[in-house]
C-alpha cells in the first residue's frame, strides 16, 4: 500500500503510525457552532474527524456542509455517505461537491434504516449498497468517470473507508465480507465498537490468514460508555453490537459517579490490548455525546502527541 | 398461487373518502381479496351492514369472479341500474380491480382497501411479497432468495452489519434474507457466488413508477 491521495490519514497511516480518528455527530438545526465546538475539544488528538450522515436515520445537518466547517478550520474531516438517503446521481454529485473542498477522506456506509428515525414512513433509497458505493468512488478517482461512462474534469482525490462488523452474524460470513470490500476497492477500514475482544481477535486472525491486513488499514472501532445503563442499552437494543456480560456487570459494579470514568478506563484498557493485535493500524474513536473525553482517552492510551509534519 | 396482497383501509379514512356520497354500490372480488379475507363475501356482507348504520344507503352489492379481469364490464352490466343509483362504487378489490371497473364504469371510485403488494401465502394468514419485479433477475446468484425483496436495504452485495441472531435490524420476527442466502449457497456448496461483486442494479428494467412493456415476444 502506498498513498495515492493527498489525505493526511492516508499519510498517517501509510508511514507505519498508528492513526487516531474520532467522530462528531451534527446537530439537529442549523447552528455551525454544533460542529466547531466539538471539533476544536478533539482536533489535536485525532488524524481526522468523521461527520456522521444522518446516523440512526434521524434528519440532522448534513456531513457535507459539517465537512465543510472541518475544512474552514484547517482540519482534516472523513465524510460520512449513506446511501439510504440518495441514488446515484446525488451521492456522486456529493463527491464532487466535497472534493471541490478538498475533502480527501470519504467513508461508505449503508445506513441504518430509516424505519428507526424520525422519518420512517420516508422512502428508502438504497440505488447502490455500500459495496457499489466504494466501486464507484474509486472509478471517480481512479479512471476520473462517472458511473455512467461520462469523463470527469479535476476527477476527486478521495481515501476510500468502509465500516466492517466483526460481531454481527453469521460469524462465519464476517471476514470474506471484508474481502469483498477489499476486491471492491475499500483502503481503510473503521469497525464496529470494540467490546468482545476475544472475538475481534478472532475475526482480525481470521483476516490475517488471508492476508488481508496487508491489503487494507484496519482502524479498531471503540466507544466508551458513559453509564451502565448505556451498556446494558447497546447491548439490548442496538443491532449487531456485542456486549458481553462481564463488560455490563463491570459498568454497574461501581456507583453511579463513577461510571463515566470506568467507561474510559476500558476504553483505554481495550485500546491499549487491541495496540498490541496485529493488523490493527490504529483506532476510531466514537465518543458519542462525549467528545470532550476523547483527548483524555488518546492521552492516557499512548496515542499522543499526533504526528505533526508529514 | 400469486396473490395480490390487500388490506383494509382504516375506518375513518374511508368516513373521508365517503364523505357526501349518500348512495354506494359495493363491489367485491372472488380471488385475491377472498383469500386473504378483504373483499370476499363475508366482507362485503360486513361493509354494507356496516355503512347502513352510518346511514349510507346500499343501491346493491356484488362480489365479481375477477375483478381485474376484462369480463367484469359483463358481470357488472346486469346491476346497470343500482350501479346508475349510486353516487359511487366502494371497491373491496385491489388496486386492480378498482382501475379495471374504473375505466370500465363511468362512475366515481373509492377504494376500500390497500394494495401492499403481490406475494403468496406461504403459511396460514402470513403473506409473503417474494418477487418485486425488478426486471434485473439475480435468483441464480442468492441459491433462488430474492434479496432485492426479502432485504429491507433491497443490498444485493451481502448483508449489512445489522443482522442479530439470524434477523433483521428492523424486525425480529423477519429472517435476514441474507442469512437464509449464506445458509442456502452453505448448503448447495457454492459460497463462491456470494464473492461476486454485483454492479449497480438497472433501474430501467423496471422503469418504475410507470411499469410497462409493449416489446414481449409472444
Amino acid at each position: 500500500m502506498s498513498a495515492k491521495t493527498p489525505s493526511r490519514l492516508e499519510k498517517i497511516l501509510d508511514s507505519g503510525q498508528l492513526a487516531v480518528t474520532s467522530e462528531c455527530g451534527p446537530p439537529r438545526g442549523s447552528d455551525p457552532e454544533a460542529i466547531t465546538k466539538k471539533a476544536e475539544m478533539i482536533k489535536d488528538h485525532v488524524d481526522a474527524i468523521n461527520i456522521t450522515d444522518n446516523q440512526t436515520s434521524v434528519t440532522r445537518l448534513s456531513s457535507l456542509a459539517s465537512c465543510i466547517h472541518l475544512k474552514l478550520m484547517g482540519l482534516e474531516p472523513t465524510l460520512q455517505m449513506v446511501v439510504r438517503d440518495r441514488n446515484r446521481i446525488a451521492l456522486q454529485s456529493d463527491i464532487l461537491g466535497a472534493a471541490s473542498f478538498d475533502i480527501h477522506n470519504i467513508l461508505c456506509l449503508s445506513g441504518d434504516h430509516q424505519v428507526f428515525g424520525d422519518s420512517s414512513q420516508g422512502q428508502n433509497v438504497f440505488d447502490l449498497d455500500s459495496m457499489q458505493l466504494i466501486q464507484t468512488v474509486r472509478l471517480m478517482r481512479d479512471e476520473g468517470k462517472f458511473l455512467g461512462g461520462d469523463d470527469i474534469k479535476r476527477p476527486p482525490k478521495m481515501f476510500v473507508g468502509a465500516a466492517a462488523n466483526p460481531f454481527a452474524d453469521p460469524f462465519e460470513i464476517r471476514v470474506p465480507r471484508l474481502a469483498k470490500k477489499i476486491a471492491a476497492g475499500v483502503e481503510f477500514i473503521q469497525t464496529q465498537c470494540i467490546y468482545n475482544l476475544d472475538k475481534f481477535e478472532l475475526w482480525m486472525k481470521q483476516a490475517r490468514d488471508r492476508g488481508l491486513h496487508e491489503k487494507v488499514y484496519i482502524l479498531a472501532g471503540v466507544t466508551p460508555f458513559k453509564s451502565a445503563g448505556m451498556a446494558k442499552y447497546m447491548k439490548n437494543r442496538v443491532p449487531g453490537m456485542d456486549v458481553p456480560d462481564e463488560v455490563v456487570k463491570r459498568m454497574a459494579g461501581v456507583s453511579k459517579e463513577n461510571q463515566p470514568e470506568e467507561g474510559v478506563n476500558i476504553c483505554v484498557e481495550t485500546i491499549q490490548r487491541l495496540k498490541e493485535c496485529e493488523g490493527v493500524r490504529g483506532f476510531h474513536i466514537m465518543a458519542i455525546e462525549w467528545e470532550e473525553k476523547v483527548p483524555e482517552i488518546v492521552e492516557r492510551s499512548g496515542l499522543y502527541p499526533r504526528p505533526k509534519d508529514l | 398461487m400469486i396473490r395480490s396482497i390487500t388490506q383494509q383501509k382504516p375506518e375513518e379514512e374511508l368516513d373521508q373518502l365517503l364523505e357526501g356520497l349518500g348512495r354506494i354500490f359495493i363491489i367485491g372480488c372472488g380471488t385475491c381479496v377472498t383469500l386473504t379475507q378483504t373483499g370476499g363475501g363475508p366482507e362485503v356482507a360486513k361493509m354494507k351492514e356496516k355503512l347502513s348504520q352510518k346511514g349510507k344507503m346500499i343501491t346493491g352489492d356484488v362480489v365479481v369472479p375477477v375483478a381485474c379481469d376484462n369480463l367484469t364490464r359483463e358481470a357488472l352490466d346486469e346491476y346497470g341500474g343500482r350501479i346508475d343509483q349510486a353516487d359511487a362504487l366502494l371497491i373491496m378489490t385491489c388496486a386492480f380491480g378498482v382501475q379495471t371497473i374504473a375505466r370500465q364504469m363511468k362512475k366515481m371510485v373509492v377504494p376500500a382497501l390497500d394494495t401492499l403488494f403481490i406475494g403468496k401465502e406461504t403459511s396460514l394468514g402470513e403473506f409473503n411479497e417474494i418477487c418485486t419485479q425488478c426486471g434485473t433477475c439475480i435468483l441464480g446468484e442468492t441459491g433462488g432468495i430474492c434479496p432485492v425483496t426479502s432485504c429491507h436495504k433491497g443490498l444485493v452485495n451481502g448483508p449489512c452489519g445489522g443482522t442479530n441472531n439470524g434477523k433483521c435490524e428492523i424486525d425480529n420476527d423477519k429472517e435476514c434474507a441474507w442469512t437464509l442466502i449464506y445458509n442456502r449457497l452453505n448448503e448447495l456448496n457454492r459460497l463462491d457466488a456470494m464473492r461476486k461483486l454485483q454492479k449497480p442494479r438497472n433501474h430501467q428494467g423496471e422503469l418504475s413508477p410507470g411499469k410497462w412493456t409493449s416489446k414481449l415476444e409472444i
